[in-house]
């Protein structure tokens, strides 16, 4: 495989597997972090403050512990997913997921206290305003997204115990970054660096140029 | 005549304060009621156990003679029939159309009628040309122009209306002023007024009930109350003289 066709591959990889976590973490998280923000139960503050305390969950140990379930002789090891793709999809969910969360819950909560009243006086009963909540809340739903994107993309701690670096199959930029520094060959990691920066901008780009138009 | 609206012995306390201590008040058909008093006496409350959005400890709230309790299915049933307009407008994110489309679609209204309503209620306010615009990129007197179309364009049997031109500019608080006259002349709607400025009170309301620590000290048409209070402290207040 000639240099460039590798870095694809791995810019591929880094995409495809980021991409998967944040579109599991999305389908899981927002709808988590809204029934949270919206609905009143017993210990709802000790969920909220353990989903913000997630946010800071260190990938690493994200990555430990999805490697124990995917081990050989872990609950998880007949399926055969350690040093896969998927496995790695499933450490970054886990560290998505918390953030896609909590950022959803402070979206929701922030409209609940603007709003809440004036849809009340408009005439809005308890389903149609959470219904108003989840759109006016879009925007705060979307940077949820992209900040979990931008957590899955960049981490390596997770990735590299779970997939291994392995050449042409779980090697993604943030692992081939590690591997090349510690090779001393600053230029291509340097290189590696830019293109996930450059990854990075894109997505937050698009963020910014959606809400300048009033899309969001 | 039984009231529209009226309140039976209505207590309220927040934090250990009680903040109402006893009110009874009966609010007619059509006309103007203004809720005079000093800062933090309890005026906003007031308004807010009458839009059924809070409880009150104890007392009652009827509707056309029949008690409302808040949460109840009756309750959002009488919201509906009822619309507020707070000091500080929210607007949701989203066009003007769209914001003063809201209630209606709340309601299940004909999508043609309300695109009908809606331009009328913004050409009234003298929005129209605002209609395809974000609401929350507009000024505050333009967001408050918004807000009472949202509540107008609903036409609410009862309309409450909360220091309403606190924040305005002169200009924006003379059309809004108009806006109420002319929607309570075309709607018919009864229209509750809260404020602190007692020249508004005199410009709009038919009648006129002062708030003194918890308690209607004097109700009465407007003219009577600003020129021929029967109650001392209702006249220390009027004149100024009541410091709070």
């Amino acid at each position: 495989m000639s240099v460039d066709a590798e870095v694809l591959q791995i810019v591929g990889l880094s995409l495809l597997v980021a991409g998967t976590s944040t579109l599991i973490g999305f389908v899981v998280g927002a709808p988590l972090g809204a029934l949270i923000a919206l609905k009143e139960f017993p210990g709802r503050n000790f969920v909220r403050t353990l989903a913000f305390t997630f946010y800071g969950f260190p990938p690493v140990l994200a990555g430990l512990l999805v490697f124990l379930l995917l081990s050989r002789d872990g609950p998880l090891g007949a399926l055969g997913w350690l040093f896969t793709p998927i496995g790695m999809v499933i450490a970054q969910t886990f560290l998505v997921i918390p953030i896609v969360m909590g950022l959803t819950i402070s979206a929701v909560m922030a409209v609940e206290r603007r709003l809440h009243e004036t849809a009340r006086t408009l005439g809005a009963d308890d389903r149609q305003w959470r219904a108003t909540a989840l759109h006016e809340a879009r925007l705060g739903v979307v940077t949820a997204v992209m900040v979990g994107f931008g957590r899955a993309v960049s981490e390596v701690g997770a990735v590299l115990i779970v997939g291994g670096n392995i050449r042409g199959h779980t090697r993604v930029l943030t692992t081939a970054i590690v591997l090349e520094t510690s090779q001393a060959h600053y230029l291509e990691a340097t290189v590696l660096g830019v293109i996930l920066f450059g990854i990075a901008f894109a997505v937050f780009a698009v963020l910014q140029r959606l809400q300048g138009r009033g899309v969001l | 005549m039984i009231p529209p609206l009226s309140l039976h012995g209505v207590r309220k306390s927040f934090g250990g304060k009680e903040v109402l201590r006893g009110i009874d008040a009966g609010i007619s058909a059509g006309e103007i009621f203004a809720i005079v008093g000093p800062s933090g006496v309890g005026k906003t409350t007031t308004l807010r156990l009458l839009d059924l959005l809070d409880a009150p400890d104890s007392g009652e709230i009827r509707f056309h003679g029949a008690s409302v309790s808040v949460g109840s299915p009756a309750a959002l049933d009488q919201r509906r029939r009822m619309a507020m307009i707070m000091q500080n407008p929210s607007t949701f994110r989203a066009t003007v159309f769209e914001n003063v489309a809201y209630g209606l679609w709340l309601r299940g209204v004909d999508p043609r009628e309300i695109r009908v309503r809606v331009f009328q209620a913004l050409a009234f306010v003298g929005l129209l040309e605002a209609a395809g615009q974000r609401a929350d990129r507009l000024s505050g007197g333009e967001q408050q122009r918004i807000a009472f179309a949202r509540a107008a364009v609903l036409r609410p049997e009862v309309l409450f209306l909360d220091e309403f031109t606190a924040n305005l500019d002169p200009g924006n608080v003379r059309l809004l002023e108009q806006a109420v006259l002319r929607h309570r002349r075309e709607a018919g709607s009864t229209i509750v007024i809260v404020t602190h400025n007692l020249f508004q009170a005199r410009r709009l309301a038919d009648r006129v009930g002062v708030l003194l620590e918890g308690r209607l000290a004097e109700v009465g048409p407007a003219r009577d109350i600003f020129e021929a209070s029967q109650t001392p402290e209702v006249r220390a207040f009027l004149s100024g003289e009541m410091a709070y």
